[in-house]
C-alpha cells in the first residue's frame, strides 16, 4: 500500500523549467512553484503515486527507492 | 542526481534537453525509456533512429545505438538498419511534420512492408523547430505562422493512415495519460511488425500561443477532457464524441514480418558453402 | 590464369560482379533506366550469399537505407541515373558528413530533367562534385570498359571503406549497356579493404576520434555494444551535435583533408602516346573509347597527339594536368555534355596551354571522327 512505501520524493532543481505540470496534476496538492521552480509544499500529503514523475517533461522530480526496501 | 530510469537509459551529460518549458516531448521520451526498461531489452541491441525537428533530438539523449538522420527519412534509414541486422530492436522517433509530410511516403511504405520497426510520433500539431508553421496534423481553421488567416488544409489522422497502409499495431496516447502511453509503447515494441504509436504531445510555445490554448497545464487539461478511450467510445452516442479524439489501441494483428520473410528467401536459396 | 571465369557481360552486370567481389552485402534502390540491371542482378544474387536486397519506395529512401545498413556493418550500394542522382544528393551529403562508407552508381543519361532516358550522357560530372550542399569530400571514378567497371567497382568499395566516405561510380549509358568479354579475377587476386573497427569493449572509444597515424575514425557497427550517436549536424568527437564554430571548423577541414591529403592514393589515370605529344585529348568514361581511336588515327597521320584518360574524375588529377600544361600546346576535351570537366581543365592549365571544348549533349556518343576533325581543326 502507498502509505507503507519507503519511496522518497526528490527534486532536481536545476533541471526544473517551471512548467507547473506536476503542481497542477498532483492529486493531493503536495507541490508548489516558487521562483519558477517546483518545491514540496506538504510532503505529509504525498501518496507516492509517482504521477509527477511520469508527467515531468524535464525529469526534475522523481520517487527514489522502492517499495521493497 | 536523477532517477534510476533516467540514469539507465539516457546520456546524462547530454541532459537537460533543449525542449521548451512545458513541451510534452520530454514526457513521451521518458515514456519510451520506461517501456524499453519494462520490456528488459538488451541495450546493445536497441537502435533509436530519428528524423529532423524537435522530436528527433530525442535520439541524442537516449543511451542506445542512435541515429539522427535527415528530415523525413528516419524510417528509410531505419529500414536499412533493420534489414541489415534484424537482431536489432529498431525504434523510430519522429514528429508529425517529419513523418507525415516530408516523410509521408516512407511512412506508408514502411507500414506496407510490415517491417519490425516501432514508430513513436511526437505529435504536437506544429513545426516547432522552425518556429510554428502549420503541419499535416494542424486542425482545420487553427493557426500557424504560415496559416495567419487560419488553416484551410484538412488534417491527417496518422493512425488511420498507417492502419490503411498495413501497419499491424496502431495506437494513440497522450502526454496526460502517461500510464496508458507507456503500456501502448510496450505493446508496440512487443508487436513483431510495423507498429506506430501516435503520442499526442503539447507545444505551448508555438501551437499553444498561436491558438490561445493557454499554458502547458491548460493544454494537458485539454487532452484530459477531449481524449476518449476507444473502448469507452464504443458505448457512447455519436453526439458525445463531437470535438473529441480517440485514444487507446486501434489495431493489434499478426501478419508476416518483412525481415523474416526475407530470411526465408535466403534460407531457401542460399548456396551451400 | 586459366581458371579465371571468362564471361560476356554488360557494364551494369560487371558492376554487380565487382561489388560482390568487394564484399557488398546490401543493396537498396529504386528502378530507373538505364541502371535497372544493377538492381535486378543484386535482387537475384544477394540472397544467394546471405546478403540483402530491398526495393525502396523512392530514390531518397534507397540512399537512406544504404546509409542505415552500412552503419549496421554491411558494405552497401545503390544505383541510379540522373533524376535519381539529383534526389539522392541530400543523403549523399549526410553520408559525407557522418562518414558512412557506401557506393553510389550513377549510370548517366541525357538530361536535364527526364531528358533522354535511354541515351548516354556525361552530364552529371559537376553534379558529382557539387550536387549536395556545403563543402564535402568527393571521390568519383569513371570506367571506360566493362572490365574496368568490374575493377573500379571493387576500388570504389575499397576507397569508401578506407576513407569512410560515399564513393561515386560514374558510368554512362554506353559503358553500362555495352557488352564485352571479361575475365573475372579469382577472389585471391582481388585486393579488399575493410573498415577498421574499434577493439571489442574499448571503453575509451569515441565514434569520431581519429587514432594516431590513422586516416579516419574507427567504425563500430550498431549492435556491437558501442552506444555511439550518428548525426548530420556538425558534431564533436563523440558524434554529438555542436554549434561550436571551432569544433565545426575542425570537423569540416578534417573530412575534406581525407581526400585532399591522399590524392596520390585515389587518383588513377592513363596516358597513351604522351611521350612526345604536343596535343592532348583529355577524356573519361565511354568517350575515352572514341578518343583513343581518334588519337590512333591522328598518329597514323603523323600528328603528335596523345590521350590523357581520367579514371578518377574527382579528385581532379590536378598535379598531372598542371605538369602537362607546361609541355603541350593544346588540350582537347571531348565530353557528352556542353563543357563541364573542361572548366576544371581550364582552371588547372591556367592559360599555359590552350584548352578546347568538344561538347555534345543530344544523346549521341561523340564519334572518333568528330574528335579527329577537332584535332585537325586546332592544329
Amino acid at each position: 500500500m502507498a502509505q507503507k512505501s519507503n519511496k522518497k520524493l526528490v527534486i532536481v532543481e536545476n533541471w526544473c523549467k517551471g512548467c507547473g505540470i506536476c503542481v497542477a496534476f498532483c492529486p493531493t496538492k503536495v507541490l508548489d512553484l516558487h521562483n519558477e521552480k517546483v518545491v514540496i509544499k506538504d510532503i505529509d500529503k504525498c501518496i507516492k503515486c509517482g504521477l509527477c514523475e511520469l508527467r515531468c517533461p524535464d525529469y526534475a522530480i522523481y520517487l527514489e527507492g522502492s517499495d521493497n526496501e | 542526481m536523477s532517477s534510476q530510469l533516467i540514469q539507465n537509459n539516457f546520456r546524462m551529460d547530454r541532459l537537460p534537453h533543449i525542449w521548451c518549458p512545458g513541451c510534452g516531448h520530454g514526457i513521451v521520451m521518458r515514456s519510451l525509456a520506461q517501456a524499453i526498461e519494462n520490456q528488459g531489452y538488451d541495450k546493445k541491441k536497441v537502435c533509436v533512429v530519428s528524423g529532423i525537428g524537435c522530436s528527433s533530438r530525442a535520439s541524442g539523449y537516449m543511451d542506445f545505438n542512435t541515429l539522427h538522420t535527415t528530415h523525413g527519412r528516419a524510417l528509410a534509414f531505419a529500414t536499412g538498419v533493420k534489414l541489415a541486422n534484424p537482431e536489432l530492436k529498431v525504434i523510430v522517433v519522429t514528429g508529425d511534420g517529419d513523418c507525415s509530410a516530408i516523410g509521408g511516403n516512407h511512412l506508408i511504405h514502411t507500414a506496407r512492408r510490415n517491417i519490425d520497426i516501432t514508430t513513436i510520433v511526437f505529435n504536437n500539431n506544429i513545426y516547432g523547430m522552425t518556429g510554428g508553421q502549420y503541419s499535416p496534423t494542424t486542425p482545420t481553421s487553427e493557426y500557424g505562422t504560415t496559416a495567419p488567416f487560419g488553416n484551410i488544409d484538412k488534417a491527417f489522422d496518422i493512425c488511420k493512415l498507417v492502419d490503411a497502409a498495413g501497419a499491424t499495431y496502431v495506437a494513440r496516447g497522450t502526454v496526460y495519460h502517461t500510464v496508458q502511453l507507456i503500456k501502448l509503447i510496450e505493446n508496440a515494441l512487443i508487436n513483431n511488425g510495423f507498429s506506430l504509436v501516435d503520442a499526442i504531445s503539447t507545444c505551448p510555445t508555438y501551437y499553444g500561443r498561436k491558438n490561445k490554448k493557454g499554458s502547458a497545464v491548460n493544454m494537458l487539461n485539454s487532452l484530459k477532457e477531449n481524449a476518449v478511450d476507444i473502448k469507452a467510445a464504443e458505448k457512447l452516442p455519436k453526439e458525445k464524441l463531437e470535438g473529441k479524439f480517440l485514444i487507446g489501441e486501434f489495431k493489434n494483428t499478426n501478419e508476416p514480418e518483412y525481415t523474416e520473410e526475407y530470411m526465408k528467401i535466403i534460407k531457401k536459396y542460399q548456396k551451400e558453402r | 590464369m586459366s581458371d579465371r571465369k571468362v564471361k560476356l557481360m554488360q557494364g551494369n552486370e560487371a558492376c554487380v560482379e565487382g561489388a560482390l567481389a568487394a564484399g557488398m552485402k546490401f543493396y537498396a534502390g529504386y528502378p530507373i533506366t538505364p541502371s535497372t540491371e544493377v538492381a535486378e542482378l543484386c535482387a537475384q544474387k544477394l540472397p544467394l550469399i546471405g546478403g540483402k536486397f530491398i526495393q525502396m519506395e523512392d530514390e531518397i529512401a534507397g540512399m537512406a537505407a544504404i546509409i542505415g545498413s552500412s552503419l549496421a556493418g554491411l558494405k552497401s550500394m545503390t544505383a541510379t541515373s540522373g533524376p535519381g542522382f539529383s534526389l539522392k544528393q541530400e543523403n549523399i551529403g549526410y553520408a559525407a558528413l557522418a562518414e558512412v562508407p557506401c557506393v553510389i552508381v550513377d549510370v548517366q543519361r541525357a538530361g536535364p530533367s527526364t531528358g533522354l532516358p535511354t541515351a548516354p550522357s556525361q552530364g552529371d560530372i559537376m553534379q558529382a562534385k557539387w550536387g549536395t550542399h556545403g563543402d564535402h569530400p568527393v571521390i568519383a571514378l569513371s570506367p571506360s570498359s566493362v572490365k574496368e567497371t568490374f575493377d573500379l567497382t571493387v576500388k570504389c568499395f575499397n576507397l569508401a571503406e578506407k576513407y569512410r566516405t560515399p564513393v561515386l561510380l560514374m558510368l554512362d549509358e554506353v559503358v553500362g549497356h555495352m557488352r564485352e568479354k571479361i575475365e573475372i579475377p579469382n577472389p585471391d587476386e582481388i585486393e579488399i579493404y575493410n573498415r577498421i573497427k574499434p577493439q571489442e569493449g574499448d571503453d575509451s572509444y569515441k565514434a569520431y576520434r581519429v587514432e594516431e597515424k590513422e586516416i579516419v575514425p574507427r567504425m563500430a557497427a550498431f549492435g556491437e555494444g558501442f552506444h555511439f550517436h550518428v548525426t548530420g549536424l556538425m558534431h564533436d568527437e563523440f558524434g554529438f551535435p555542436t554549434n561550436d564554430t571551432d569544433t565545426s571548423d575542425k570537423l569540416i577541414r578534417r573530412i575534406m583533408a581525407k581526400v585532399s591529403d591522399n590524392v596520390d592514393d585515389i587518383v588513377i589515370y592513363e596516358e597513351k602516346y604522351m611521350a612526345d605529344a604536343e596535343y592532348v585529348v583529355l577524356a573519361y568514361g565511354g568517350t575515352a573509347r572514341s578518343a583513343i581511336s581518334a588519337v590512333k588515327k591522328a598518329r597514323e597521320m603523323g600528328i603528335k597527339v596523345g590521350l590523357f584518360r581520367a579514371v578518377t574524375i574527382w579528385p581532379f588529377p590536378e598535379k598531372q594536368i598542371r605538369e602537362l600544361a607546361g609541355k603541350v600546346k593544346k588540350f582537347i576535351v571531348p565530353e557528352m555534355n556542353l563543357g563541364q570537366y573542361v572548366l576544371e581543365v581550364e582552371r588547372v592549365v591556367a592559360g599555359r596551354a590552350e584548352v578546347i571544348s568538344l561538347g555534345k549533349a543530344n544523346g549521341e556518343v561523340i564519334t572518333p571522327d568528330e574528335i579527329l576533325s577537332k584535332i585537325k581543326e586546332v592544329l
